[in-house]
C-alpha cells in the first residue's frame, strides 16, 4: 500500500474513534467531577482515608494533599522495590537503591521512565502492588489537578477548588478502572499474556534454549496506556510481541493512548458552561497532533529508501506507519511506551518526536496533564494577545493579572529550565558522557531526548543510552519530581488566584476564546515558544545529524 | 500541621487504594483470562504435545533447512529484550548491515539476485520479532527446498499457509510467523 495513503488511512481511523469516543466519555468525566452522590465503594475509601467527601479544599490545601500523596506514594514504592527479594514472586529481581528510587519516582510522577529492563528489575509483586497501583493513581492524580483547575475558571467569588482525595478517587474507580478492565481482556483476546507463571525454559524447534516470560502483563499494560504512563512490562515496552502481538492490539494501545487527552477538553467545556472553549482546545491538540504523525511519517519514508529500509528497531508486523503513528501518539501523550526504537529512527524523525514533547505535552498531552498545560498556554496566550491589542486579558471573565500571569510563566518555563541544564551539564560531565551509546550530534541528541522525556515526565528514551548510573538516575529522577509537582503547584496557585475572581461581563473590548483566530494563535503561542527555547540544542543534535 | 495531616490520609489512600488496583484488579483479570488459556499463557506452540516455544517469540534456528528470522540485538533471549539502538547514521550499524548482508549471500547461493529484503539485514525493535516479510520468506525458500529435498512450490505453499495479512490491509503489514512455519516443517520432516 501506498505509504501516504496508509498513513491518511490510520490517521483517519483514530480521528473516527476518538471523534465518536470524546463526546460520551468527555460527558462521562463531567458527570463524575459534578456527581453531589457517592459510590457505595467511594464511601468506604473515603471512610479509610478520613476524608469528608464535600468538604472541600483551598488551593494551598489541594496542592499540600498532591504533593503529600507523591511523596508517601514514593517512599512507599522505593520500599517495596528494595525489598521484593523478601516478598513473593520476586524471583530473584532487584534493583540498586539509586534504580529503585528513580523507578519509584518515576512511576509516581506519571512518567515510567526505565533504567531497569522488566525482566530483571522488578517482579510480579512488585509490577502488581507497586507499579500497576502507580499507573493508576497518577493517571488520576493528573485528572484531579485538570479539573481543580477547570474549576478556577468556572467557579467565581469563593476560594475553594474541591477536595483532592474525592477527585483522585472517582477518577480511578468511575473512569480508569473500569476501562481498564475492559481493555485488558481485549488484549488478552488479541494475545497478551495474563498470569502468574514465574519464567520457565523451553527447548526451540531447533534444539535450543529459550525462556518464556510469565506476568500479569494484560491488566497492566491496558493501565499502562489509558493512564498515558508508558512503563513496559519487558524491557522493549509495546515492541515486545507479548506486550502488543499485532496490528489490532497495536490500534487499541494507540486510541487507549488518546481518548482521555482527548475528553477532558469536553468535559472542560461543560464545566465552563461553554463548549466552544474545549472544542478549540481540542482542535488545537488534534492539529499538532496530525502534524507530528504527518512529519515523522515522512521522515522515515525519506530513509526507508536507504539501506536499512527504516527497519531497524522497527517489528515487522508493524512496519512504518503503525509504527509512526504510535510513536507520535506516546510522545505527544507523555505517555513513553514505544512499538519501536525510536533511538534508530531517521535523523528528523527522531527529532520530531523529540519536539512533540518539548512542546510541553500538550498534543494532547497526558491525562490531566495535557489539558492543564494547555490552559496554561491559552493563559499566556491571552496575555500576549492583550499586550499585543492594548486589551486586558482575560479568560472566561478572569482577568489575567500580574498574580496569575507569574504563575502560568512559572508553570511554563519550569520544563525548558531543567531540560537546558541537565543536558548542558551531562554533557560536560565525562560521567555521565560515558552513558552514551551513539556518537556525535546523535549522542547529544540522546542525552538531550533523555533530560526532555524526564521533564516532560513522557519517559521514553533513545534507549542506547546506559541510564542505570548514580547520576543519571539521580538527575532524572530529580527532574521528574521537580517537573512534575513544581508545576502542579503553580497550575492549582493559578487556580486558586482565578478561583477568587468575580466574573466580569464580556463587553466589545474582550477578546473571544472560542474563535478559530484564538485556536490559530494558541498553536502559534504553542509552537514559538517550544523553537525559541530549543532550537540552538537541535540545531546541534537532530538538524545538524540530518544535515551532514 | 497541614502537611502532617495530608501525609497521613495520603498513606491510608494509598493502601486502600493498593488493594483495589493492584490486588483485586490484577487478579480479577488474570481469573478472567482462564477463559483464554492458550493465548494468556503467551501462545505455545507444540511439536509432538512437547512445547517448543510461542508463536509470539521469534527464535534462533540456524541450519540451511530452517527458516531464518530478523536479526536480533538480544540473539532471542526471552529473559532479556530490545533492540540495537544504533541511529541511522552509526558506523557500527553500517558494517552490521553489511556483515549480515555478505553471510546471507553466502549461506543463500540459490537465492534471486537483487537487493536482499529490508527486514533479513535490519535488527528488530523487540529482539524477539517472530516475523519476516513474505518477500524475505521466498528469498529463503530455495535455500530450504533444496536442503529438504523439497520441491519450491510446496515450500512457498507451507510459506503461504503460515502468512498473515496486514490487519485492514494498512493496520499492520503482511507477514510470515517464522516460529510456527519452522514447527511445521519440524513435523511435516517425519
Amino acid at each position: 500500500m501506498n505509504p501516504t495513503v496508509q498513513t491518511l488511512l490510520y490517521l483517519g481511523t483514530v480521528v473516527v474513534i476518538l471523534a465518536v469516543l470524546h463526546v460520551p466519555l468527555g460527558e462521562w468525566m463531567f458527570k463524575v467531577f459534578t456527581d453531589e452522590r457517592d459510590w457505595r465503594l467511594e464511601r468506604l475509601l473515603y471512610r479509610v482515608v478520613g476524608v469528608a467527601p464535600r468538604s472541600e479544599q483551598r488551593w494551598t490545601v489541594y496542592a499540600t494533599s498532591v504533593v503529600a500523596f507523591g511523596v508517601v506514594s514514593v517512599l512507599f514504592l522505593w520500599l517495596l522495590i528494595l525489598g521484593q527479594g523478601w516478598l513473593p514472586w520476586g524471583m530473584g529481581r532487584s534493583q540498586d537503591w539509586h534504580t529503585a528510587l528513580n523507578t519509584a519516582i518515576s512511576f509516581t510522577t506519571n512518567t515510567n521512565w526505565q533504567s531497569y529492563a522488566g525482566e530483571t528489575g522488578a517482579g510480579h509483586t512488585v509490577q502488581m502492588v507497586g507499579l500497576t497501583v502507580q499507573n493508576f493513581v497518577s493517571a488520576g492524580t493528573g485528572i484531579a489537578v485538570a479539573v481543580a483547575l477547570i474549576r478556577g475558571i468556572a467557579r467565581h467569588g469563593t476560594d475553594r477548588l474541591g477536595n483532592f482525595w474525592v477527585d483522585l478517587t472517582r477518577s480511578c474507580v468511575r473512569v480508569l478502572l473500569p476501562i481498564a478492565a475492559v481493555a485488558a481482556v481485549l488484549l488478552i483476546v488479541g494475545g497478551v499474556i495474563q498470569n502468574l507463571d514465574v519464567p520457565h525454559t523451553i527447548t526451540t524447534i531447533t534444539g535450543g534454549q529459550q525462556v518464556i516470560q510469565g506476568g500479569p502483563v494484560a491488566s497492566q499494560e491496558a493501565i499502562k496506556l489509558l493512564g498515558t504512563n508508558g512503563g513496559g512490562f519487558f524491557n522493549a515496552n509495546s515492541a515486545h510481541p507479548f506486550e502488543n502481538p499485532n496490528g489490532w492490539t497495536n490500534l487499541l494501545e494507540i486510541v487507549l493512548v488518546l481518548m482521555i487527552p482527548f475528553s477532558l477538553p469536553w468535559t472542560y467545556g461543560r464545566m465552563v458552561g461553554d463548549r466552544r472553549q474545549g472544542g478549540v482546545v481540542t482542535a488545537v491538540m488534534g492539529v499538532l497532533y496530525a502534524v507530528s504523525v504527518g512529519l515523522t511519517a515522512w521522515a522515515e519514508r525519506a530513509a526507508a529508501s536507504g539501506l536499512a529500509g527504516s527497519l531497524e528497531g522497527k517489528e515487522v508486523r508493524f512496519g512504518i506507519v503503525p509504527s509512526v503513528v504510535f510513536g507520535a501518539a506516546t510522545t505527544g501523550t507523555s505517555t513513553g511506551a514505544v512499538n519501536s526504537m525510536h533511538e534508530s529512527y531517521s535523523a528528523l524523525g527522531g527529532g520530531v518526536l523529540m519536539i512533540n514533547m518539548q512542546l510541553g505535552e500538550v498534543s494532547p498531552g497526558g491525562v490531566g496533564t495535557g489539558l492543564y498545560g494547555m490552559l496554561v498556554m491559552v493563559v499566556i496566550t491571552v496575555f500576549i494577545a492583550g499586550l499585543m491589542v492594548g486589551r486586558t486579558p482575560e479568560v472566561l471573565g478572569k482577568t489575567i493579572g500580574r498574580r496569575e500571569i507569574t504563575y502560568a510563566a512559572l508553570a511554563s518555563v519550569t520544563m525548558p529550565a531543567l531540560v537546558l541544564l541537565f543536558t548542558g551539564a551531562s554533557l560536560v560531565l565525562p560521567a555521565a558522557r560515558a552513558a552514551l551509546l551513539n556518537s556525535g550530534p546523535h549522542g547529544l541528541s540522546e542525552m538531550l531526548y533523555a533530560y526532555t522525556s524526564a521533564s516532560n515526565n513522557n519517559g521514553s528514551a533513545f534507549a542506547g543510552l546506559s541510564a542505570d548510573q548514580p547520576w543519571l538516575n539521580l538527575t532524572l529522577g530529580g527532574c521528574m519530581f521537580i517537573a512534575r509537582f513544581a508545576i502542579i503547584v503553580f497550575t492549582l496557585a493559578l487556580a486558586g488566584a482565578l478561583v477568587e475572581q468575580r466574573r466580569r461581563p464580556a463587553t466589545v473590548g474582550t477578546m473571544p476564546t472560542h474563535t478559530p483566530l484564538f485556536a490559530t494563535l494558541l498553536t502559534g503561542i504553542v509552537i514559538v515558544l517550544a523553537a525559541l527555547t530549543f532550537f540552538p540544542a537541535l540545531a546541534l543534535g537532530p538538524l545538524a545529524e540530518a544535515l551532514s | 500541621m497541614t502537611m502532617t495531616k495530608q501525609l497521613w490520609a495520603a498513606t491510608r489512600a494509598l493502601l486502600a487504594l493498593t488493594l483495589l488496583l493492584g490486588v483485586a484488579y490484577p487478579l480479577v483479570v488474570t481469573v478472567a483470562a482462564l477463559a483464554l488459556p492458550g493465548r494468556a499463557h503467551g501462545s505455545l506452540v507444540t511439536v509432538d504435545s512437547h512445547p517448543v516455544g510461542s508463536a509470539l517469540l521469534g527464535q534462533a534456528a540456524t541450519g540451511p533447512q530452517w527458516f531464518s528470522a530478523r536479526p536480533s540485538a538480544s540473539e532471542y533471549a526471552g529473559d532479556t529484550s530490545g533492540g540495537s539502538n544504533w541511529g541511522p547514521a552509526a558506523p557500527p550499524l553500517a558494517a552490521d548491515l553489511a556483515n549480515r548482508e555478505a553471510a546471507l549471500r553466502a549461506a543463500n547461493p540459490q537465492a534471486p539476485a537483487g537487493p536482499i529484503p529490508a527486514d533479513a539485514l535490519t535488527a528488530s525493535a523487540s529482539g524477539l520479532d517472530p516475523h519476516i516479510s513474505p518477500a524475505y520468506a521466498a528469498w529463503q525458500a530455495p535455500r530450504v527446498a533444496a536442503a529438504r529435498g523439497l520441491s519450491l512450490a510446496d515450500v512457498q505453499h507451507l510459506i503461504d499457509t503460515h502468512t498473515t495479512h496486514g490487519e485492514l490491509g494498512f493496520l499492520g503489514a503482511d507477514r510470515v510467523d517464522v516460529t510456527t512455519l519452522n514447527a511445521a516443517l519440524a513435523t511435516t520432516a517425519r
